[in-house]
């Protein structure tokens, strides 16, 4: 039996009488590129949250290679290779994108305790921050602060920010949302080009960025798991279809498919 | 020079510094009269300084450092009464002294965020200054502690009446532990330091041992806090209850901000300038001195980002550069 | 026996009409902390101004008591609106050390203030003749000065509970202090309810200073010198939360002078211990404001 990257099983969370998530079961193997997609209000970010450990779940388990962090601390799976982006960008506003990268790959070589050197004279962590600052193509913006740069580039300073890390599964919540669409094929590029031996979860609403991205995807629907193949697949279903355009829309899609 | 990285630039020494250090010294030999007040502004630097650390580069507002101060002081007043008197060892000791109740209480501390968070400093201040008050058999009450003295620094350089020992005294202590603060800002800790200041929800989300770092920050900066008040008790040979009030606590803090947090000088010339208005304010009465300070913290709040060193940056933007410039 | 029961009813009622005067001078805090959600460091220096103003016109002017106290509280009512205008309005968006910093400017320039306008020493202040009477109870003669802010305190609990629960008012400052931009967005005129609060609060701040001038005589310190105690009943309470404030001060009064009476060498330290472990109790690990936002 193969131990997955990252693995669910039967996952839930109540809020007061709302169930929240009922019952998520996922399996994400090494190298995996899943999407998770759903109407709003589906109960997508809360699964992140759960994911990532600013919440913990009523019931269920979340196995890391294997590994139990279903009560491990934000830290602790950050530690153990679980990082995540964040939907509205949340860095560091008011210093440089060198200075944000700089503060993951620091953490990540467990340097941030050193108290002596300076930390200018690390040129190892320098060289590192800014080797993954080009491969985001962000070069050109290191020593711009994130409160002055476009959107599309705070987004993949998050990305960057998340890979100084060396994640084993990378959580990226919808991240290509609120970016103007032109900058949006960049973004994706940056994704294409991340690790491959990387497992990611993407939450995405965009269905061309999904298409684009995702080798499996899964359909949350009121907090539980639809369905989950291909993307062809999925996307072809009735049942999503109705969930996403409603029975009118469903029904519209069809007299238009009759009529051609 | 343009600075690009402050956080990664910071251990850069910049030649303008030099001026700060040879006006303290020109002091020594401009104002042979007024050493005591010159020390008193040594000593308050460093004070500040040490509230710089873990206010301006951690983010932690804290109303109550004056525990931290006030203890050094006792400490050092009270070894000097065991006739403990070799006044550096008795510094450190009291720093150490002072640093011991911060590791004790900042790992419940600093799980707070926010107006708990500055209430409970405030208590525990308040905590201390009553039981000051009340165990006056140890602490002289309200009458102080004095008559204590303490044996020549380095074996060498008695302590003189016109305070020539006191001021270079005080004045290698900052320097040394300028040093020092320095060095802890410009590593990757202070890298952290201030990436928690900036955005703590993220920090941890990076994997940082967030409450761990600030707890190394708060120990630091309430050993710095303590030397300062051991100094004050020993260039003083007086201590009074006034070391562990809230007054002092915010004193500093109001000092710092005239300074400019986060930005190391700006200790450093926040803490003359308040002394020096209340020092002189004083002769016309006891509390003139608020309108002028209250009026230049609303100005600060409201008008001048950055304080002081704020100002100047603006007027000679290589000046800023020194220590980094705070963003506002 | 009789001894117990009296030094527990001394220890009642001087406590609880202690912890009826913190109670007043607290709750606007409560309030505007709920609904601004700024830290004000001045808010002693309203209380300071109702109680100088009170008795400065009871001085001056032989006004009644009666007629000194309500003046005093519209007086400052009004003079905060000022203050509001010019100053808290640029804060109630800014960092926590900003808020801090601005208001203890302006509580430096209120103790300048006073000072300069009525001097250094405690400001002279006489009860009225009826409330200096003692009044037997059976277990022990209490002042009527005592009672009669427990009075007081009963009375604003009840005025304050009915205009929070049941007034439109109350429902509008409830719905702002739930969630700002969705009261604006219905149609609740934010900015001006925020004034009228801060009057409120400050007015209550004012009435707190002005009926316990006896208990917290009047000096130039005073913004600063019962700040401790106040922030610390407000920070207990959470914010906006007023019938928690009533309980948590007169605990707090209560247990002040309980220890002083019985403990009086460990005294008020004991008062700061508790309060520490509850605060730290009740915030470690939640975020500052009820909901996680």
């Amino acid at each position: 039996m193969t131990t997955f990257a990252l693995e669910t099983i039967d996952l839930c969370k109540t809020f007061g009488a709302l169930k929240v998530v009922d019952h998520v079961s996922l399996r994400l193997p090494q190298g995996a590129r899943h999407a998770l997609i759903g109407p709003n209000g589906a109960g997508k970010t809360t699964v992140v949250q759960l994911l990532s450990g600013v919440l913990r779940p009523d019931s269920g388990r979340i196995l890391l290679g294997g590994i139990d962090i279903s009560a491990s601390s934000q830290q602790r799976r950050v530690k153990h290779g679980l990082v995540r982006t964040f939907q509205v960008t949340n860095l560091f506003r008011g210093l440089t994108v060198l200075e944000n990268v700089f503060l993951a790959v620091s953490e990540r070589h467990g340097v941030s305790r050193q108290m002596i050197t300076a930390a200018g004279k690390r040129r190892d962590l320098i060289e590192r921050a800014e080797l993954i600052i080009e491969q985001l193509g962000l070069g050109a913006d290191r020593h711009r602060r994130i409160s002055e740069i476009a959107y599309g580039q705070q987004r993949l300073v998050e990305i960057a920010v998340a890979l100084s890390l060396d994640p084993k599964v990378l959580l990226l919540d919808e991240p290509a949302a609120g970016i103007p669409s032109k900058e949006v094929s960049l973004l994706l590029d940056a994704v294409e080009r991340l690790p491959a031996d990387i497992a990611i979860l993407m939450i995405e609403h965009d269905m061309h960025v999904v298409r684009r991205f995702a080798s499996e995807v899964s359909v949350l629907v009121g907090g539980r798991i639809l369905m989950s193949g291909l993307p062809q697949e999925v996307m072809a279903s009735e049942q999503v279809r109705t969930v996403y355009l409603g029975q009118t829309g469903q029904k519209r899609f069809t007299t238009a498919a009759s009529h051609a | 020079m343009t600075v690009r990285s402050e956080l990664l630039e910071r251990h850069v020494f910049r030649p303008v510094e030099i001026i700060y250090w040879l006006l303290l010294l020109a002091a020594f030999f401009a104002f042979p009269s007024y050493l005591s007040v010159a020390t008193t502004v040594v000593i308050m630097s460093l004070f500040a300084l040490s509230l710089d650390l873990i206010l301006g580069f951690g983010g932690i507002v804290t109303l109550g450092h004056a525990a931290y101060f006030g203890m050094g002081a006792y400490a050092a007043a009270l070894l000097a009464f065991g006739g403990f008197q070799e006044p550096i060892s008795a510094t450190l000791l009291a720093g150490l002294i002072a640093a011991g109740l911060a590791l004790i209480i900042g790992p419940a501390l600093l799980l707070l965020e926010g107006l708990p968070l500055i209430m409970v400093t405030m208590a525990i201040t308040a905590i201390l200054f009553e039981a000051a008050n009340k165990a006056s058999w140890l602490t002289g009450g309200d009458d102080g502690l004095r008559d204590f003295s303490f044996s020549p620094v380095f074996g060498l350089f008695p302590w003189s009446v016109y305070g020539q020992t006191s001021y270079l005294y005080a004045v290698g202590w900052l320097a040394v532990l300028f040093v020092l603060v320095r060095r802890v800002v410009s590593s990757p800790f202070g890298v952290a330091l201030q990436g928690i200041r900036e955005n703590r929800a993220r920090m941890k989300l990076i994997g940082s041992p967030v409450v761990g770092h600030l707890v190394r920050a708060y120990v630091l900066s309430a050993f710095m806090a303590g030397v300062a008040g051991a100094l004050h008790a020993q260039t003083n040979k007086f201590v009074s209850l006034e070391v562990l009030s809230i007054d002092t606590s915010v004193d500093v803090v109001v000092m710092l901000v005239l300074g400019g947090i986060g930005r190391l000088y700006g200790a450093l010339i926040g803490a003359p300038v308040y002394i020096l208005v209340k020092h002189f304010a004083a002769t016309w009465s006891p509390y003139h001195w608020m309108f002028i300070i209250g009026a230049l913290l609303i100005i600060a709040v409201r008008f001048v980002r950055g304080g002081l060193l704020g100002i100047l940056g603006h007027i000679g933007a290589w000046f800023a550069g020194v220590g980094g410039a705070r963003k506002s | 026996m009789d001894a117990l029961l009296s030094s527990l009813s001394f220890i009642a009622l001087y406590g609880v009409s202690y912890g009826v005067v913190l109670f007043t001078i607290s709750i606007g805090l409560v309030v505007t902390m709920g609904l601004m959600r700024i830290i004000n460091m001045a808010h002693g220096a309203f209380a300071a101004l109702g109680g100088y103003f009170a008795v400065s016109l009871m001085n001056a002017f032989s006004v009644p008591f009666a007629i000194a106290v309500p003046a005093a509280v519209l007086g400052v009512a009004l003079f905060s609106v000022f203050v509001e205008r010019l100053f808290y309005v640029h804060i109630y968006t800014a960092s926590e050390l900003d808020q801090v910093l601005l208001t203890v400017g302006l509580a430096y320039i209120a103790i300048a203030g006073l000072n300069l306008a009525f001097g250094p020493n405690v400001f002279p202040g006489q009860l009225p003749r009826l409330l200096t009477t003692n009044v037997d109870l059976g277990l022990r003669t209490f002042p009527a000065y005592r009672l009669f802010l427990i009075a007081v305190g009963f009375l604003l609990v009840v005025a304050l509970w009915y205009v929070f629960d049941r007034t439109s008012f109350g429902a509008r400052l409830r719905a702002a202090v739930d969630n700002r931009t969705m009261a604006q967005a219905i149609g609740i005129n934010v900015p001006r309810l925020f004034s009228l609060v801060f009057a409120i609060g400050c007015g209550l701040a004012a009435l707190g200073g002005a009926i316990g001038y006896a208990i917290f005589p009047l000096e130039p310190v005073y913004p600063f010198k019962y700040l401790v105690l106040v922030l610390i009943i407000v920070s207990l309470t959470g914010f906006g939360n007023i019938k928690p404030a009533v309980g948590v001060a007169v605990f707090v009064g209560v247990v002040d002078t309980a220890c002083r009476y019985l403990f009086p060498s460990v005294g008020a330290f004991i008062i700061y211990a508790i309060l520490i472990g509850l605060i730290i109790h009740k915030h470690a690990g939640i975020f500052t404001r009820r909901s996680p936002s």
